[in-house]
């Protein structure tokens, strides 16, 4: 039972991470309608550049917030200059440019950084605060920092002029520009928001897989899994897919099918959501007309 | 096919003969890889280009060929030709079971699905209980096959003709297969799906038939690559080797035999030359390329060929 | 200055050329009626004009000249487009499409007492504010489409067929607040009508087009009369 409760609670805080990186995920396919396939590489690469600030000195919390700045340019540019011109391409050429863009940042990662393992810093030290038995404090720390961060893009989109602006260019470009919104710079910020939110994915799953070039790979998987699970066109889904993957992972990877078949669970995952329920669980049902 | 086409295709199959007579041992062996991308390219190419639906996690299939050849040579002492057919046969039934949930999902969707399959492949390939016929981590090493009926043949130029041999029949047949009904067939349920339908097209069937055609070939190269480079091992068969296929079949050209072979050659040759400009993000080069494929010549090598023929004939 | 001065429009999707220079003017203040039947081309009309089709020829409004630019740009110089099918922000609430409205305006605070203003002339709209746009009537979601352009404080309306799929008792409501708003705040409205009877009560000026070209023009009065176009569009 104790052994279950600590899976459980640890999968909530790795299933924290999930859920920041499905609502990335979701936060572009609402706008574009595409998979950033990217995405993970992309919280990579500012984890690198964040562990780069620490290393020459930084204290933590600046390099956090630094870093969050950095990744929403990055995202902001890589919308303008490498997806713009292919938003209206056939699918296939978008698949390739997001590879070619994962294939990119992974490379140069490693180039810079090279593939030796580093560690990296977590800003809720083992004797931060009271550590109950189930949980350490990063993990805590990680549930924490990731709920503030969905409350806040919660209230960003919810309340303020510019949030609604971003929903309405995600939900229907064409009323929108109609009303004087600029939605190219809509979905730019849509990018930016989304590499942020990777950027503390990143940050905080760090510590725990250590950072080297190739650490989201397999995340990536759980948050699409997340995403898929949540709805796809939905972010409050895609939070509570990304939990609900983080447990799933931890309680069978401890008791069913060992930590081995975690990989290939996400993909069972994958696939029997997009054949069951491809609308996910608070997604709404598209009916194409013929 | 044209006079000219046919006079072309044999003046290429007398170059290629002459090949590992001309050229050094280790040249003789890229070649030989370049046929096995070629075929793998093929079988992507029939599902991605001529079929539409997008793969992510060829690797997987690929793999599977090649762990099915190694299986087969190391456990049950099977002679190495012998495991091109049963490669061929097993993938040919996994494709099709995978196309068969594979037909609820469309563009995107296939793709995120097929991009899971590539990124699990290695955790599935290292799993202990299967450890005892994969190799697990270690993999598996096999016997570099030598020539037959005592033939004035070293062991890599023989593999080079054998895989030449196998190459012919896989690409005879795609070519057999594709410019008829079925070939047809496919480019319809590609662009107009529903028409497709309405017309009488099973639309189920052809797609999970795809799905297993596409496989089988990509299997055939992997069981190939296998006797080729003597060794299987899981990491060899990341999600890096399905992205690999898809540039292939991306700069070679879509919905083209020909594509496949400059496809091949782009990705065995080019990591070559993307090492030299940078020693350390050869990948960087690689997507760049890619990018720059899709922005500037999007219909790949074929595509820019069969322009060029077109506008000299004009 | 006129208000709006289009010079040999030509306007295509694709390959398939639509308008085929159409010429009219606009004067400040005037209501006008674009009339002709189904696929003339007056709704490519309003879209030529808001740069959401590819365009040869001159369009001017207000002194600019609008031919190049982007439908946001041109929507921030004034001129709100009411589009075909109400292009409401279907999954977003009544006060949100309202507000949206005034997204591009620089007096916010303004902008709160014009969506009061707003639920003052369609009280219906005030007791679903808080509803989903998409769960609206036809009628209301034509008056949410209205009150989204008047957010704007636009210069010229643009209204792609506001009768279409209304009641006739709620196409008379519609074109009186129209009426009522043009006189008050000075709106000049460009129309798009299939119901050639109604907008030509509302209209001072209208056009006919057919297939792609301005076949006759002038005073709303005057067409009505007019012997031909009694036969062909007012049915009698």
């Amino acid at each position: 039972m104790d052994a279950l409760l600590h899976q459980i609670l640890a999968g909530l805080a790795t299933g924290g991470i999930y859920a920041s990186l499905a609502l990335a995920l979701v936060m572009i396919y609402q706008a574009t309608h595409l998979v950033n396939f990217a995405q993970g590489e992309m919280a990579m690469f500012t984890t690198y550049i964040a562990w780069s600030l620490v290393n020459a000195g930084m204290p933590y919390w600046a390099a956090f917030f630094i870093t969050i700045v950095f990744a929403f340019a990055m995202g902001v540019l890589i919308e303008r200059i490498i997806i713009r011109p292919v938003e209206d391409a056939p699918v296939l050429a978008v698949v390739v440019v997001f590879i070619a863009l994962l294939v990119i940042l992974n490379s140069v990662a490693g180039w810079i950084y090279t593939y030796t393992i580093k560690s990296f810093p977590s800003p809720f030290p083992k004797d931060a605060f009271v550590a109950t038995k189930y949980m350490s404090p990063h993990e805590m720390g990680a549930i924490g920092i990731t709920l503030v961060v969905l409350l806040l893009l919660f209230a960003f989109f919810r309340f303020t002029p510019l949030g609604l602006a971003m929903r309405a260019a995600a939900q229907n470009p064409q009323s929108s520009r109609l009303v004087g919104i600029r939605v190219g710079w809509m979905l730019a910020l849509g990018w930016g928001l989304a590499a942020a939110v990777g950027a503390v994915a990143g940050m905080m799953v760090a510590p725990i897989v250590y950072l080297d070039p190739n650490m989201m790979g397999g995340i990536l998987l759980y948050a699409f899994a997340g995403a898929l699970l949540g709805g796809i066109d939905s972010p409050g889904g895609a939070v509570v897919g990304g939990f609900a993957v983080g447990v799933l992972e931890n309680v069978l990877g401890a008791f069913v099918i060992g930590n081995e078949l975690k990989l290939p669970m996400a993909l069972v995952l994958i696939i029997g959501v997009l054949l069951v329920r491809p609308s996910g669980f608070f997604g709404k049902v598209h009916v194409t007309r013929v | 096919m044209t006079r000219k086409q046919i006079l072309l295709i044999g003046v290429l199959l007398v170059i290629a003969c002459a090949l590992p007579f001309v050229v050094s041992n280790y040249r003789t062996f890229q070649f030989t890889l370049v046929m096995v991308y070629a075929t793998a390219l093929l079988g992507l190419n029939i599902l991605t280009g001529y079929n539409g639906q997008i793969s992510l996690g060829h690797g997987a299939f690929y793999a599977l060929g090649a762990y099915c050849a190694a299986v087969l040579m190391d456990q049950a002492g099977a002679p190495y030709w012998a495991t091109i057919p049963a490669a061929a046969a097993v993938c040919l039934v996994a494709g099709f079971l995978f196309g068969l949930p594979a037909l609820r999902l469309e563009g995107l969707y296939l793709a995120l699905a097929t991009f899971a399959l590539g990124v699990a492949m290695p955790q599935l390939l290292k799993y202990d209980h299967f450890a005892k016929w994969t190799g697990g981590v270690q993999g598996i090493v096999i016997a570099k096959p030598e020539a037959p009926w005592g033939l004035p043949l070293n062991p890599d130029q023989w593999l080079y003709f054998f895989t030449l041999a196998v190459t012919l029949v896989m690409f005879l047949l795609a070519w057999n297969l594709l410019r008829g009904r079925i070939g047809r067939a496919l480019v319809a349920i590609r662009d107009q799906h529903i028409a497709a339908e309405a017309m009488g097209v099973n639309n189920a069937i052809y797609k999970s038939l795809a799905f297993g055609v596409s496989a089988m070939y990509t299997g055939v190269a992997g069981a190939l690559s296998a006797i080729a480079i003597q060794y299987v091992a899981p990491d060899s068969f990341n999600i890096f080797v399905s992205i690999v296929f898809v540039v292939g079949i991306v700069v070679g050209g879509l919905a083209s035999i020909s594509g496949a072979l400059y496809g091949a050659l782009f990705i065995q040759f080019v990591p070559n030359i993307a090492d030299e400009i940078s020693k350390a993000a050869p990948w960087a080069i690689f997507g760049i390329f890619m990018i720059g494929f899709v922005y500037l010549m999007p219909t790949g090598v074929a595509g820019a060929v069969r322009l060029l023929l077109a506008r000299r004939k004009s | 200055m006129a208000l709006l001065e289009v010079k040999k429009l030509h306007a295509a999707y694709g390959q398939t050329r639509v308008l085929h220079g159409i010429d009219f003017t606009m004067e400040e203040g005037t209501i006008t009626a674009l009339l002709g039947a189904n696929g003339a081309g007056k709704t490519t009309t309003l879209r030529a004009l808001c740069g959401m089709v590819r365009t040869e020829g001159e369009v001017r409004f207000a002194g600019h000249d609008i031919g190049r630019r982007k439908t946001e740009d041109i929507a921030r110089l004034g001129i709100a487009h009411v589009p075909d099918g109400r292009g409401t922000f279907l999954n977003l609430t009544t006060e949100e499409n309202l507000r949206l409205g005034g997204y591009a305006r620089r007096d916010k605070k303004a902008v709160e007492a014009d969506i009061e203003r707003m639920f003052g002339h369609f009280p219906r709209l005030k007791e679903r504010r808080r509803q989903q746009a998409g769960t609206l009537s036809g009628g209301e979601q034509q008056m949410l489409a209205v009150s989204r352009a008047l957010m704007m404080k636009p210069k010229l309306m643009l209204l792609d067929e506001p009768s279409f799929g209304l009641a006739p008792l709620l196409v008379r409501e519609l074109f009186q607040i129209l009426r009522r708003i043009n006189d008050a705040e000075r709106v000049s409205m460009l129309l798009v009508e299939q119901n050639a009877a109604m907008a030509l009560d509302l209209a001072d000026q209208a056009y006919l087009i057919e297939t792609g070209r301005v076949v006759q023009s002038g005073s709303a009065a005057a067409l009505k009369r007019d012997d031909s176009v009694r036969k062909s569009y007012l049915g009698y």
